[in-house]
């Protein structure tokens, strides 16, 4: 759907979306210019990262750490701000 | 229109000149006419003067504006005549039936009504009666006595409908009325 | 055939919904809608009427609610009214565009302000572009008739549109008068319930109302455009009515024409005024002069060649709006002078307004409207365009 070459007649009758989860497609990772780094020795892996996180891309991996898949993360900060041990530092993206 | 015999029911709010023309209507269709009944359209309130009006044929009825010469005035309240010209546009050979203590000849020394005239003492009937002063059953059989625009007996069925358990003392005023109702021809 | 029974039409609206075994009303009641709603609520406790009412709390919800009920595939029913109509203005486009079915009632009443309770069709034309399908009926059988035979047409699968069914607030809303009622093995057959092809279900997910960014939006509203003028939907509107009236004996059109043989001068009216300029056709026509009505009964889709074939012998048509466009032409009549503009003997089209706010218009005034279409006839006119009924 995300591109413009859809004539009038290739729309679904109600202009319905029947593709489930497209949203998935949106790669929001590209808008990022910082990126969450996880300081393990401070962590208590009490996630709150995760319920803070807007875009719900922060998960916690094996080991019980938390981290972003950076395929989605904006880099917001939301969860270095919210993090109440310091663990999270956002560092600039590289080029 | 031709055919058609319309009527205009004045009365205030509360008196029930809207259910009357009402149940003229279910007993004029139900004896297979066509008839149409309806208020004068807007808000409703206790006591202000009202109208309430009918149109009844043999066939399909068009009109539907408000009627402004109608061939049968009835008013369920005496004193409307003081605020109201109820008798305007009446149809020549039309009548006028009125809820009053006083007799047609004083009704017309009084207001100057020269159209023939029912009478009747509705509120004496309803006093009596249903022990509370609504006349509107009551004038429905002064209009017939007036004109037979129905059957007395086909208004039996919708006034108990209507009124349910306190059905038979509102069809016992609709004859009491029909009885009493005095006519005296125009001049 | 069933019997004439004496009934309220609003009544009568309600009783038409009840046959057509609504599965949802959500509604919210205002004058002069109000006795249609109380009385569904009514059927609804009673256990008369199987069907979910939901008592919302304004007009904007109540067409809320009736979209998402339509997605499930439910069988929905609404009215409004005037200021409620307009409350409701926003949510009305949604339906249209996510083709989803759905009748509604419509009351007509005039616009504050100032305020009025009355009738005109000042609310009808506010929503005209809506993309819903819209008739305007003129007695209260036909404000029946015009319920069932909206379900069918709103989810026919050739549709898929909701429909609006104005008929005038008070002057049909109020009235007591004769309505045969079918039987409901009649309206069973008229009106099976077709499964709605894109309900909402978990086994088929599906994003409804979208937003859609300008690279889309236009292919978008082309194609609803393209499916509401398409000879599909207008096959399934004249196939409805015809239907309908095989089943039940009454026959109704696009356009209606009445005494229109030879014409010089025509009337177009719509709602229910119509009959009673017939009557005044019917006095002209006695006095020997030409003339006849057509009223249009479909409103949208326009039916653009039903009005040029009938209108086009005539020499004058006199259009009646119920409604005021200031600064510009009546509605209607734009509608209609525009329809005609192409053709080669196009006649001189007039506009007149009236019957706004509940003003009734009777016969005579209607009588002279016809007359003042013959001295347009003789001697021409330079106005064109006329309020009927005010006072200087």
């Amino acid at each position: 759907m995300s591109n413009g070459s859809l004539g009038w007649r290739d729309i679904k009758p109600g202009a319905v979306v029947t593709e489930p989860g497209s949203a998935a497609a949106y790669k929001t990772g590209d808008w990022r210019s910082l990126r969450p780094i996880w300081d393990h020795t401070r962590c208590v892996k009490c996630g709150m990262c995760e319920l803070f996180c807007p875009e719900g891309c922060v998960f916690q991996n094996d080991e019980g750490y938390f981290e972003a898949d950076l395929s989605y993360c904006k880099g917001c900060g939301i969860c270095a701000r919210e993090c109440w041990t310091g663990a999270i530092t956002m560092v600039e993206e590289e080029e | 229109m031709n055919g058609t015999t319309e009527i205009r029911w004045h009365g205030r709010g509360g008196q029930g000149a809207v259910t009357s023309s009402e149940l003229v209507s279910y007993a004029a269709i139900n004896e297979g006419k066509y008839a149409l009944s309806f208020p004068s359209f807007g808000p409703e309130r206790r006591g202000a003067p009202v109208l309430a009006f009918n149109r009844i044929g043999e066939e399909h009825i068009r009109i539907r504006a408000e009627v402004t010469e109608p061939d049968i005035v009835v008013v369920l309240d005496p004193r409307l005549f003081r605020v109201v010209n109820v008798a305007s546009g009446l149809k020549p050979g039309g009548i006028v039936i009125v809820n009053t203590k006083k007799s047609a000849q004083q009704l017309r020394d009084e207001f100057g009504f020269d159209s023939t005239l029912g009478a009747v003492n509705a509120t004496r009937i309803a006093w009596d009666i249903l022990k509370v002063p609504i006349t509107n059953t009551a004038m429905l059989g002064a209009l017939v006595k007036g004109r037979e625009v129905v059957k007395l007996d086909s208004l039996i069925e919708p006034v108990k409908d209507r009124f349910g358990r306190i059905g038979d003392i509102n069809v016992e005023a609709l004859k009491k009325a029909y009885e009493e109702t005095v006519i005296s021809e125009g001049t | 055939m069933a019997k004439r029974t004496p009934l309220e039409v609003s009544v009568a609206v309600a009783e038409a919904a009840k046959m057509a075994d609504v599965d949802v009303v959500a509604a919210y009641p205002i004058t002069p809608q109000t006795h249609i709603v109380e009385t569904l609520a009514e059927m609804v406790a009673n256990g008369e009427l199987n069907a979910n009412y939901i008592p919302v709390e304004s007009e904007h919800s109540a067409m809320s609610a009736c979209l998402g009920s339509s997605a499930t595939g439910a069988r929905t029913f609404t009215s409004s009214a005037g200021q409620g109509l307009e409350l409701m203005h926003e949510t009305l486009y949604i339906g249209p565009s996510s083709r989803l079915p759905m009748v509604m009632s419509v009351c007509n009443r005039a616009l504050s302000g100032p305020l009025s309770v009355w009738g005109d069709h000042s609310d009808a034309m506010a929503v005209r572009d809506t993309g819903w399908i819209q008739v305007f009926v003129e007695n209260g059988q036909q404000a029946f008739d015009h319920i069932l035979w909206a379900f069918r047409v709103s989810e026919d699968h050739q549709v898929l549109f909701p429909v609006m069914v104005h008929h005038d607030g008070f002057h049909l809303t109020h009235v007591i008068e004769p309505i045969t009622l079918p039987e409901q093995e009649e309206v069973d057959r008229f009106l099976p319930k077709p499964r709605y092809p894109y309900a909402l279900h978990p086994d088929n997910p599906v994003s409804m109302g979208c937003y859609a960014p300008p690279f889309i939006y236009s292919e978008i509203k082309r194609a609803q455009d393209e499916a509401f003028r398409s000879p599909e939907v207008k096959q399934s509107i004249l196939k409805a009515w015809e239907d309908f009236g095989n089943i039940f004996g009454r026959y109704y059109m696009p356009v209606e024409a009445y005494r229109t043989e030879g014409a010089k001068v025509l009337l177009v009216t719509m709602g229910s005024f119509s009959e009673t300029a017939m009557v005044a056709v019917d006095n002209k026509r006695d006095e020997g002069k030409d003339v006849g009505i057509i009223r249009l009964r479909l409103w949208r889709p326009f039916p653009y060649e039903e009005v040029r074939d009938l209108v086009k012998d005539a020499d004058i048509v006199l259009v009646l709006d119920r409604c005021i466009s200031p600064g510009a032409q009546a509605p209607v009549y734009s509608e209609i002078r525009s329809c005609l503009y192409q053709e080669e003997n196009r006649p001189q089209v007039f506009s007149f307004t009236g019957g706004l706010g509940g003003r009734d218009i009777v016969v005579d005034d209607f009588e002279q409207m016809i007359d003042k279409g013959f001295e347009m006839l003789q001697n021409g006119s330079e106005k064109e365009f006329e309020i009927i009924g005010v006072r200087e």
